[in-house]
């Protein structure tokens, strides 16, 4: 169940399949990717997907975070969920790699979300997130 | 014997199961037999003990010996720095973890 | 020396918090041990056997007085006294609480230190040349380099739960004092059509399998240099074997895939990641460089004569312990931390604070931590040698036995390591003290020697001229020796000589090798050299007999 979203849209109601099924069928809008799927399967078809649904099974398999971005690289705008083993102190680095909703497997506590959101004002590297990295702010923004 | 060992969970130290608590003398470890995976989930849950697990040994007249050398070197302390075992005063005390 | 703008130290002050939060909510409960112990480990804070470890990054081994008097103070009330310099260039304490571990941290961040990623399966502490910055063979200062990816690397959001961990070293000359090729990426700098750039080596490293690194990109420009480091990471975090912790290395991927062929993914990756401009512009590169200037007043000086003390205790230590620098009259000095009989790399409190004084007072401020445990004083005027000396002397720190057989690599083994099979400080303190005698040790010349006590092998025992490998067998503990390894520029990896023995065979084991080379050298081979020109069968059959 999605606990956390960043998104003002209406959510997409239809099921996520898998990118097999995806591929096979062209009428789906929504895909979910194991983290062995290759998300550059999905780059042909960008336009019409609403809702990409990235699975962690484990919170140590980081796998998911590459796709994230890969996704987001390539100009994808639609919902993209992080879906399993999410723990609170992933929340932050998820965010940064593109991820704007979150169905955690164990629920949030949503406290501890929220004071790990704030806490780092700045970033060194840009990400799929658009934060400004320091040294851009350190040469005139 | 089995005995049941960990860490304290807020400072680390190594300690052994007595029977109704937790000890940093290996000689206070009680023989736990076929009940030690029970109270050790107990005691995980309860937070006074850190990354438990159940230990062979065998019991001896000065009390229970770790079957492996890295429990009575945890027992005891690094065989490098007698000043920091437990027993910094006993010379021989190295003697009993090789 | 690099300096925390607002920007930094923010950064740090907030994982401070973070982690003060991390602590509370697993001492309330909250979060498990498997969900904390990850989090720990990116702070650096392991379980070992008699306590909490917290190993302390020194990003590529630089550090000022200050910083070190801190680690100093960390020694004194927050441990018992003493700290461990690691072959990753960092420090480590043996004896610390869960629960005073986050005042640890803000004591660190108030001298812009910390323990960020100096363990889990992220990208570590960056290590380097212990002499960048003084070395008259480099090209450029490597540490620039090392800044650059120091904080690229810091809480990288892609990066951060990689298959396994992953290490990095930067070196800038062709003489390599650290170990590069035996990284996940190792970087060498070089000039090409007078443009500084880095040669990337991927896919080396010791443990389990060892793997001397093969090149992968021949020269990059620093404009693409991060985006090529995000391409290398990002091919290893996809594809790298995650089923088998053993596997999981990057060293494993490159393998199994050919150089060429992983060489091939990361271009590929790379045209992609160019696109995102994840490359600072020249003038953050201009911003670092400046840090790393030579200090201020290091002018040349006459050198310093030897006033009649040829063959004096200090005329030893200035040959063995000094090496020449940049600028005329000029030396990098290093103290050992290898004194007969204790412990390799460990420094009690009080030395750490003499340390720092030194460096105060003769080294414009600055130490360097070596990969051989030891610790650098890299710009001092050859006239301050003697002042210097007696000091150290006071201290217990005048060993004269840089490079040689008691200058031993060794992990903290099973004393210590949860991880450890067998202990590997007795065996490296017998061997000191088997090879005692200052004479035989020079006679003997260099000889880099270095004992793992367990085949994760932190004491880099496949790069040790001699490696000692500590095996579980049955129960009881046992050596392997092997011969023939070497970190340096002339990387190779050890072999096994045939059975392992006990605590005191190997040692003796040690002394009928070394006394055969004695028999078997021409004239000016090291012993590695001997070994490659007749091979392991006189050794063994010396040993073996």
């Amino acid at each position: 169940m999605v606990e956390l979203r960043f998104r003002t849209d209406e959510a997409p109601e239809q099921p996520a399949v898998t990118l097999d099924a995806f591929l096979d069928q062209s009428n789906a809008t929504a895909v979910r990717l194991e983290p062995d799927d290759e998300p550059r399967a999905l780059l042909p078809h960008l336009d019409r997907i609403a809702l990409i649904e990235i699975a962690f099974p484990k919170f140590r398999d980081g796998r998911g975070y590459s796709s994230a971005r890969i996704l987001r690289e390539a100009g994808y705008a639609g919902e993209l969920r992080a879906e399993g083993d999410v723990l609170v102190d992933q929340i932050g680095f998820m965010r940064r790699c593109g991820f704007d909703s979150f169905a955690p497997a164990r629920p949030l506590d949503m406290a501890a979300v929220e004071r790990a959101l704030e806490r780092f004002a700045h970033v060194y590297q840009p990400a799929a997130d658009g934060a400004v990295p320091v040294w851009k702010l350190r040469h005139g923004g | 014997m089995k005995l049941l060992t960990g860490n304290d969970l807020k400072d680390g130290r190594v300690t052994w199961w007595t029977g109704s608590g937790w000890s940093l003398h290996v000689e206070d470890a009680v023989d736990v037999g076929e009940k030690g995976e029970a109270i050790l989930a107990a005691e995980e849950g309860a937070r006074r003990v850190n990354a438990p697990y159940v230990i062979d040994a065998i019991a001896t007249p000065e009390g229970p010996r770790p079957a492996h050398i890295k429990d009575r070197i945890r027992a005891l302390g690094p065989t490098v720095r007698p000043d920091l075992t437990l027993k910094p005063a006993d010379p021989a005390a190295g003697e009993w973890v090789i | 020396m690099y300096r925390y703008d607002q920007y930094d130290q923010a950064i740090v002050d907030a994982r401070v918090a973070e982690f003060s939060d991390q602590v509370a909510r697993r001492l309330a409960g909250e979060i498990s041990e498997d969900e904390f112990k990850p989090l720990r480990l990116t702070n650096g804070l392991y379980l070992q056997l008699h306590a909490y470890m917290l190993r302390v990054a020194i990003p590529y081994g630089t550090m000022d007085s200050r910083q070190m008097r801190m680690l100093a103070h960390i020694a004194r009330t927050y441990d018992r006294g003493y700290g461990h310099f690691t072959t990753r260039q960092n420090i480590q304490y043996n004896w610390i609480k869960l629960e005073d571990s986050p005042a640890i941290l803000a004591d660190l961040a108030s001298v812009e230190m910390h323990a960020i990623q100096t363990s889990g399966n992220c990208i570590r502490n960056i290590s380097s040349d212990q002499f960048a910055g003084a070395a008259a063979d480099e090209v450029a200062d490597p540490r620039v380099w090392a800044e650059m990816l120091r904080q690229w690397s810091t809480f990288h959001p892609e990066f951060s739960y990689l298959p396994r961990k992953f290490k990095i070293a930067v070196i800038a000359a062709d003489e390599d004092r650290a170990a590069m090729r035996l990284h996940d990426i190792g970087i060498q700098l070089v000039t090409q059509d007078g443009v500084v750039g880095a040669r990337v080596f991927v896919g080396g490293g010791m443990g389990r399998t060892p793997m001397v690194a093969p090149e992968i990109v021949p020269f990059v420009r620093r404009e693409d240099f991060l985006a090529t480091m995000e391409a290398c990471l990002r091919v290893y975090n996809r594809h790298g074997r995650r089923d088998n912790i053993y596997k999981a290395r990057i060293k494993i991927l490159v393998h199994d895939l050919g150089a060429a062929e992983y060489a091939r993914q990361v271009e590929e990756e790379l045209v992609a990641v160019k696109a995102l401009g994840i490359d600072p512009p020249a003038a953050e590169w201009e911003r670092i460089e400046r840090f790393f200037a030579m200090p201020e007043g290091l002018a040349p000086k006459a050198s310093l004569a030897l006033d009649g003390k040829a063959g004096s205790a200090f005329a030893h230590w200035r040959a063995r312990n000094t090496r020449p620098h940049k600028v005329a009259g000029h030396v990098s000095v290093t103290i050992s931390l290898k004194p007969v009989g204790g412990i390799p790399g460990d420094a009690t409190a009080e030395q750490i604070d003499v340390m720092a004084d030194l460096a105060q007072r003769y080294s414009h401020d600055e130490l360097r931590v070596t990969h051989s445990q030891n610790i650098v004083l890299p710009h001092v005027a050859e006239s301050d040698l003697p002042a210097i000396y007696d000091a150290l002397v006071a201290a217990e720190l005048a060993d004269a036995n840089i490079d040689l057989v008691s200058d031993i690599i060794a992990c903290p083994g099973l004393d210590y390591c949860s991880l450890a099979n067998a202990r590997s400080i007795p065996v490296a303190q017998k061997i000191a003290q088997r090879f005692a005698d200052a004479e035989r040790q020079r006679d003997i010349g260099e000889l880099k020697l270095k004992i793992s006590g367990c085949i994760n092998a932190c004491g880099h025992h496949h790069a040790g001229h001699i490696g000692i490998l500590g095996v579980d067998r049955k129960g009881t503990e046992n050596y392997q020796l092997l011969l023939g390894g070497s970190g340096a520029e002339d990387a190779s990896l050890g072999k096994i000589m045939g059975p392992g023995f006990d605590e005191d065979g190997v040692v003796d084991a040690v002394e009928k090798v070394v006394e055969r080379y004695r028999t078997l050298r021409s004239d000016g081979e090291r012993f590695l050299d001997t070994y490659r020109r007749v091979g392991m069968e006189p050794f063994k059959e010396a040993v073996y007999g």
